[in-house]
């Protein structure tokens, strides 16, 4: 299954990544291999089977409100690239 | 004089125990290890000194965060990063009284199963430096080959851990799903990531999987363990029932050598006393590929979405916010997270969901239904861990598929979230080949007591030929 460039450029859009004109056709080969190998899930008839999202058994995990100390702002801002006071700064939007 | 190359970590704590050696005695043991053969193997990413605890000393993959130790998982998008916090895992063995002895390379958010894939170069196999380690766990599995770690915490999600202890002559334990907490640990694929121990024999492998697993309330996947960890002491396999899956045993691109081996090691089993029936996983070897590698870069593609340049990690400058998040996306990341993230966000995308995602999902049933089918009437079931033994460095780099398939064989129970240990079986061509038992979901110590009966009689010497 093909992959068209556009395509591509759709979805490195949507997940926030620039991509090169090499690259580009690098990723859209690459992922084209790729889904066509993926796609033959599609070859069962799956309509009866429930669909698995997590292999243990659990519902509803219940823990107490109880407050707890949490990460002092230093430590959180610690790694920031850019900060100011007690916010991260970002380019204007 | 230590000889770290053949102590194990159970013979270590007896040192401690006796007063022979202290915790920073090893580790110093170690540290020397670690300057005279890392700079041709390249197991860690850092190293940490020694810190005062006085017990065996351990690594960690790079994807647990260690508070104050710079935490990368291989990726330049997140280099200088210093966690505030440790994970539990980390916190379990310091209070343990493991001193760390450093932090292991990886594949890039462990994604790659040759360690070609981090950003801060590749680890070299113990056995051959020419060959890859496996991966993504592959400084752990060099590490502890190596004589560089006793032992070492790696990570899995389709193999990232068997896998590479297989390549590495070491044991490798992907836990159960559920029974070791995530929590602090650098996210790839959250209902498939498990932390497990990668060490030299499966009474260390016991011994540490008894320190990290339980229910921890930072990780609301995690439950209690539904019985103690049994240390394993025998030598017979009377009334365990092995199935040999066909599907795993003869899959296309088993190599000759893995297959006899493996063989052997299944013969073994019988000689000590455990009954063996072939019998068939079809569908979850044929599709079970296909269906991993669309739930784990699906899930990838979302827990990847923190990284953007604003809380921590690398941040190339953008005229708006959105040129950052894409300039920093771009430069930060490698080729096989790129990769997994558009591959992911395509899954996902309008109109595409059903027929990738949640058909994926279904796959994923079915899988499940026949691991458990194959329970009722088997205790483990057994296969080659890996199609091969250790392959050259660049060999799969230019092929993404033909890296995918070094996991065909570990995959399929990981997708059921099943227990699978890894231990060495036997050589070829002069690497190791590992043997992988599946047990049922909590059946650790069914792994532990098999896997330690077999290691037994197969006596393989782990020290790699080239370093004894």
């Amino acid at each position: 299954m093909a992959i068209s460039r556009d395509e591509v450029r759709h979805v490195a859009r949507l997940a926030r990544l620039s991509l090169t004109d090499e690259e580009l056709e690098r990723f859209g080969d690459q992922l084209g291999a790729i889904l066509e190998a993926v796609s033959k899930v599609a070859e069962l008839d799956l309509d009866d089977v429930p669909p698995t999202a997590h292999p243990l058994d659990l519902v509803n995990v219940w823990a107490e409100d109880e407050p707890r100390p949490c990460l002092p702002v230093e430590e959180a801002l610690a790694n920031a690239p850019e900060r100011d006071g007690d916010f991260f700064r970002v380019p204007p939007a | 004089m230590i000889d770290t190359l053949r102590l194990t970590a159970e013979e270590a704590a007896g040192l401690v125990e006796r007063g022979e050696a202290s915790g920073a005695e090893l580790h110093a043991a170690y540290a020397a290890a670690i300057d005279e053969r890392d700079g041709e193997l390249h197991a860690y990413l850092r190293t940490t000194e020694a810190d005062g605890r006085n017990g065996v000393p351990v690594a960690f993959k790079d994807l647990i965060c260690t508070r104050g130790i710079e935490t990368t998982a291989a990726s330049r998008i997140l280099e200088g990063y210093i966690p505030p916090f440790d994970a539990t895992v980390a916190t379990r063995c310091y209070e343990a009284g493991m001193p760390l002895l450093g932090k292991t390379n990886m594949d890039e958010f462990a994604m790659g199963s040759s360690t070609e894939n981090s950003g801060y170069g590749p680890t070299h196999n113990p056995w051959d430096p020419e060959r890859v380690p496996g991966g993504s766990s592959g400084g752990s599995a060099a590490a502890v080959a190596a004589g560089l770690a006793p032992w070492a915490l790696g990570s899995d999600t389709g193999g990232s851990i068997k896998q590479p202890a297989s390549l590495c002559g070491v044991v490798g334990l992907r836990p159960t799903y559920g029974t070791v907490s995530r929590y602090g640990i650098v996210a790839f694929a959250s209902s498939l990531d498990q932390v497990g121990p990668i060490t030299k024999t499966v009474r260390d492998c016991a011994l540490l999987y008894g320190t990290i697993a339980g229910r921890d309330p930072c990780d609301t996947t995690t439950v209690e363990l539904p019985e103690p960890v049994a240390l394993p002491e025998g030598t017979d396999l009377n009334g365990l029932r092995v199935g040999v899956p066909r599907q795993l045993n003869e899959a296309e691109g088993i190599e000759p050598g893995v297959a006899a081996s493996v063989q052997a090691a299944i013969a073994t089993l019988e000689e000590l006393g455990a009954s063996v029936d072939t019998c068939e996983l079809p569908r979850s070897v044929e599709f079970g590929l296909p269906c991993y590698y669309l739930i784990a870069p699906s899930e990838a593609s979302t827990n990847l979405a923190r990284y953007d340049g604003v809380r921590y990690g690398l941040r190339v400058e953008g005229g708006d916010v959105r040129e950052m998040y894409e300039r920093t996306r771009h430069d930060g990341f490698g080729d096989e997270p790129k990769r997994r993230i558009m591959l992911g966000t395509y899954a996902l995308s309008a109109g595409y969901y059903d027929a990738y995602y949640g058909q994926a999902q279904k796959v994923r049933t079915l899988i499940k239904q026949e691991h458990d089918a194959l329970f009722e009437r088997f205790d483990v079931l057994v296969s080659p861990t890996s199609p091969t033994v250790a392959f050259k460095l660049g060999e799969r780099t230019e092929n993404p598929l033909a890296m995918y398939v070094a996991d065909l064989l570990t995959i399929p129970s990981n997708m059921a979230g099943l227990p699978g240990i890894s231990i060495p079986c036997g050589l070829a061509e002069g690497l190791p080949v590992g043997f992988q038992l599946i047990a049922p979901q909590f059946g650790e110590n069914t792994l532990f007591r098999a896997g330690h009966a077999l290691e037994q009689a197969l006596a393989f010497d782990y020290v790699p030929e080239r370093l004894r």
